[in-house]
């Protein structure tokens, strides 16, 4: 057993510098989940309220996409239809960023190979990784359960909630092993697992929105597609509805499959290499390298290359469902109304009010990627490579600027080329949205994913060393408070903290200039006083 | 004419943690300045101080004669910056890396580049990541040489060269401060800095502690002396300035502080003295003087 020795002292090297990321992920969705039964107990204490709201909801592509399929009446179907699909994404992202934290980011900084001189096994590292992770996704599982239990939820869908929580984790823990052997860096490892996490919402979501309606008028049945995404095999064990426990195999499944990939891969590649040697690349720079935005926009065309075809590619998804949201909705009043307060509007067109509310989530789309780019002025800021930069003829403010120049254009295009995806798919489904019109709604999105980007200027610029926790936590609370405050009943005045609650939801309703206008104003002041902050302070290395 | 560095009374703190306490540093135009102190000195703060990347909290910083933190863009078009740790682009190649920073510098000349390459024997094409530490060093040395500025702040640049590129290094040095460009090298190689610097300052927990001519400084400490003669050496006990003696019979070996010398060697002169070494005190020996053994700084600091 030898290429598991040091086994022990890496899991507690792993757990101790986890010590505080991974009890707040989990502390946090079992306290999301107590938040959520209580908001739902609270909204509809009645059967005939949830019977009512779940029929409209049933009819609607748009809310399948987003929350899955109802699977039943009472108290803990309505939380398992409004909270799981996300909290199934949160156990995933959880497990891929543990995962690539203690695998190929070690490889990545030279830890591994510091750790791997001791006496330690060939497999140690990944084992390590696997157990701890896999020992978070369990204890997540536990919490959840005693969480719900603690709320007052049948037992039955209690456990099967809790168990396909760990077991959604474990299956992404799988994919992402399999990603830290392939990938040489730890960014595009996390981009990577991360993505997949995304196509299987998309997978899940697209077949849950194809899904066919039970005799009972409140259940539907996924369509095949949900079969095959990670999180569709969570979704499909149906806590709270008729729990199917063997679906729980699945995940497990892919588990054992890609442990076992991961294992081999590692026995046949050198310690810090991917799956691809290097090829060199050119002995001189070309003339666009040359410059601060050059240079942001090679370091960052990668991630923007990957979240515009995905986001276009999705916007395609999305607008093909266009027609299909009418034949749903026809003849379903309560649907109407009940998608109309989802996307802000009683707007009567309901394709319009579908597309709206589906570009709300390509504007949280768009914050996300903004984010990510904006957080690489901080790893070039830790990373050191800003210090050989910024001792050159190159001012603070002009790097600033490059990085937020790709920020923006990136997330522009990327909102614009959905909305267009999106229109043109409409179109050759038959539906008469219009591209232009997409397009624009797509870009309505943008001052509040401006607005997120400020947010992350301002804390880059005022408290560098935490900017990357914060900033990832403005955007959780941001979509929290923006588009799950009604999910766990949070009061207006905090939803309206959120740039995403302020969208004007087009095309359900005419583009108005005033919260647009708010929003970049919001923005720029952000900006300028992160850039002012950051100008002032010392380089923090 | 000004000096290209003029520090005084640099003060940085870190927290609670004072890491540059006073520091005076001052580097002639034109010198090649010898930048000396053990790990956690401060040698790294200072530079980044003189570079703007850190705001000074008290004292007067002038580099080229403006001010590192408001005239940074201006005074950068000016210098060049070796770090000591060279942290790179993993995706980019060496090349790139080596244009992109003389390109944001001001431009570099690209024959110089060229015969720089070739002399630190460095393949352009490779990724950043595949570099070993020697090699990323040689990047940041040909985009920094390739340059044509005034002054070069290199900070511990050759800890991963070869003894051959050590050389190569060496002449590099000598070719830019032959040009009249100011150097200065923060090092710990003593050998490199004994044959390149004309001043040097020694820094310890922030502050200076010795600064000026390596014949100055020579002089404030001890030479080496080890003699034979054909007949029992005494007395050299009683002299002053006499150090560390071993006297065994007619040989003897001893310290002594470089100004009791002459006294020492009237002494030794009453002998028949067949066999005398003397080793001039190695800018080691200063160095460990001020460090070898947890001596205090206000001991040192006269």
């Amino acid at each position: 057993m030898s290429a598991y020795a040091g086994t022990g002292r890496l899991i507690r090297l792993a757990a101790r510098r986890d010590r505080i990321q991974l009890p707040i992920w989990i502390l946090a969705s079992a306290a999301v989940m107590g938040a959520g039964v209580a908001a739902v107990a609270d909204e509809f204490p009645t059967e005939a309220g949830r019977v009512s709201a779940l029929q409209a909801a049933g009819g609607s592509p748009a809310v399948l996409l987003m929350r899955g399929t109802p699977v039943g009446t009472d108290l803990g179907a309505l939380v398992n239809f409004r909270n799981f699909s996300s909290m199934l994404v949160v156990v995933g992202l959880m497990s891929t960023f543990a995962m690539v934290r203690h695998t190929r980011q070690n490889e990545e900084t030279g830890r591994a190979e510091l750790i791997g001189s001791g006496v330690v096994g060939r497999h140690a590292a990944l084992t390590a990784a696997l157990t701890v992770t896999i020992a978070a996704n369990l204890l997540l599982g536990a919490l959840v359960t005693a969480t719900l239990l603690g709320s007052g939820l049948a037992v039955d869908g209690s456990l099967a909630f809790g168990a396909a929580c760990a077991v959604t984790g474990m299956a992404f823990t799988g994919i992402a092993a399999i990603a830290a052997q392939l990938f040489q860096g730890a960014r595009a490892t996390n981009a990577f697992a991360a993505t997949a996490v995304g196509v299987a919402f998309m997978v899940r979501g697209v077949g849950d929105a194809l899904g066919e309606r039970a005799a009972d008028g409140i259940q539907v049945n996924s369509a095949w597609l949900s079969w095959l995404s990670p999180l569709g095999w969570g979704a499909q064990v149906r806590p709270y509805g008729d729990e199917r426990w063997w679906v729980l195999a699945l995940p497990v499944a892919l588990l054992v499959v890609c442990v076992g990939a991961a294992f081999a891969l590692v026995d046949r590649r050198d310690l810090g290499a991917g799956l691809l040697p290097d090829r060199p690349g050119p002995a001189i720079a070309s003339r666009s390298l040359l410059s601060p935005l050059g240079l942001a926009w090679r370091l960052n065309r990668g991630a923007t290359y990957g979240w515009v075809i995905g986001s276009a590619v999705s916007g395609l998804a999305i607008g093909s469902l266009g027609a299909a949201v009418n034949d749903a909705m026809a003849g379903n009043e309560g649907a109407s109304e009940l998608l109309g307060q989802l996307a802000g509007t009683g707007g009567p067109d309901l394709v319009d009010v579908f597309f709206a509310a589906m570009m709300n989530i390509f504007g949280v789309l768009a914050a996300s990627f903004a984010v990510q780019i904006l957080l690489r002025l901080r790893a070039e800021e830790s990373g050191g490579q800003a210090e050989a930069v910024l001792a050159t003829a190159v001012g603070r403010a002009k790097w600033l600027a490059s990085h937020l120049t790709c920020a923006v254009g990136g997330a522009a295009a990327m909102l614009v080329l959905t909305g267009a995806g999106a229109g043109l798919a409409d179109a050759a489904a038959g539906g008469d949205t219009g591209v232009v019109t997409l397009a624009g709604a797509g870009l309505a999105q943008l001052p509040a994913a401006l607005a997120m980007a400020g947010f992350v200027v301002l804390v880059f610029g005022g408290l560098p060393r935490l900017s990357v926790t914060l900033a990832w936590a403005g955007l959780a609370l941001a979509i929290t408070f923006g588009l799950l405050g009604d999910v766990i009943g949070l009061p207006q005045s905090v939803r309206d903290l959120s740039p995403f609650s302020h969208v004007p939801a087009i095309p359900a309703v005419a583009a108005t200039a005033g919260p647009i206008v708010g929003l970049l104003a919001v923005a720029a002041v952000l900006t300028a006083a992160g850039a002012v902050l950051f100008r002032r302070r010392d380089l923090a290395l | 004419m000004n000096d290209a560095l003029e520090v005084t009374g640099l003060v940085k703190a870190f927290g609670s943690t004072r890491a540059l306490d006073g520091l005076d540093l001052h580097v002639r135009t034109g010198e090649v300045h010898g930048f000396l102190g053990p790990n956690g000195a401060g040698k790294t703060t200072t530079i980044r101080v003189l570079l703007g990347l850190l705001h000074a909290d008290s004292g007067q910083v002038k580099v080229l004669g403006g001010d590192p933190w408001k005239d940074a863009v201006a005074l950068h078009h000016r210098l060049a910056y070796v770090p000591g740790d060279v942290n790179l682009w993993p995706n980019l190649s060496g090349g790139e890396a080596i244009d992109l920073l003389g390109d944001l510098r001001g431009g570099l000349d690209k024959a110089r580049r060229q015969e720089l390459m070739e002399r630190f024997q460095l393949d352009p094409a490779k990724r950043c990541r595949t570099y070993s530490k020697g090699n990323r060093q040689k990047v940041a040395l040909v985009a920094a040489f390739a340059s044509d500025v005034e002054l070069f702040i290199l900070d511990e640049p050759t800890s991963g060269l070869d003894p051959l590129m050590e050389a190569a290094f060496q002449q590099t040095v000598r070719e830019v401060s032959g040009r009249g460009a100011t150097v200065l090298l923060s090092s710990h190689i003593f050998s490199e800095v004994e044959a390149l610097c004309s001043r040097v300052s020694i820094i310890r927990d922030g502050r200076t502690v010795e600064s000026g001519t390596l014949a100055e400084l020579r002089h404030l400490t001890r030479t080496a002396v080890a003699v034979e003669a054909a007949e029992p050496i005494t007395g050299l006990d009683g002299l002053p300035g006499v150090h560390d003696l071993v006297a065994e019979g007619m040989r003897a070996s001893f310290d002594v502080d470089s100004a009791e010398l002459p006294g020492v060697l009237r002494h030794l002169a009453a002998f028949e003295v067949h066999v005398l070494t003397s080793h001039p005190p190695t800018l080691e020996k200063l160095f460990m003087r001020h460090y070898g053994n947890g001596v205090p700084v206000s001991e040192v600091s006269r």
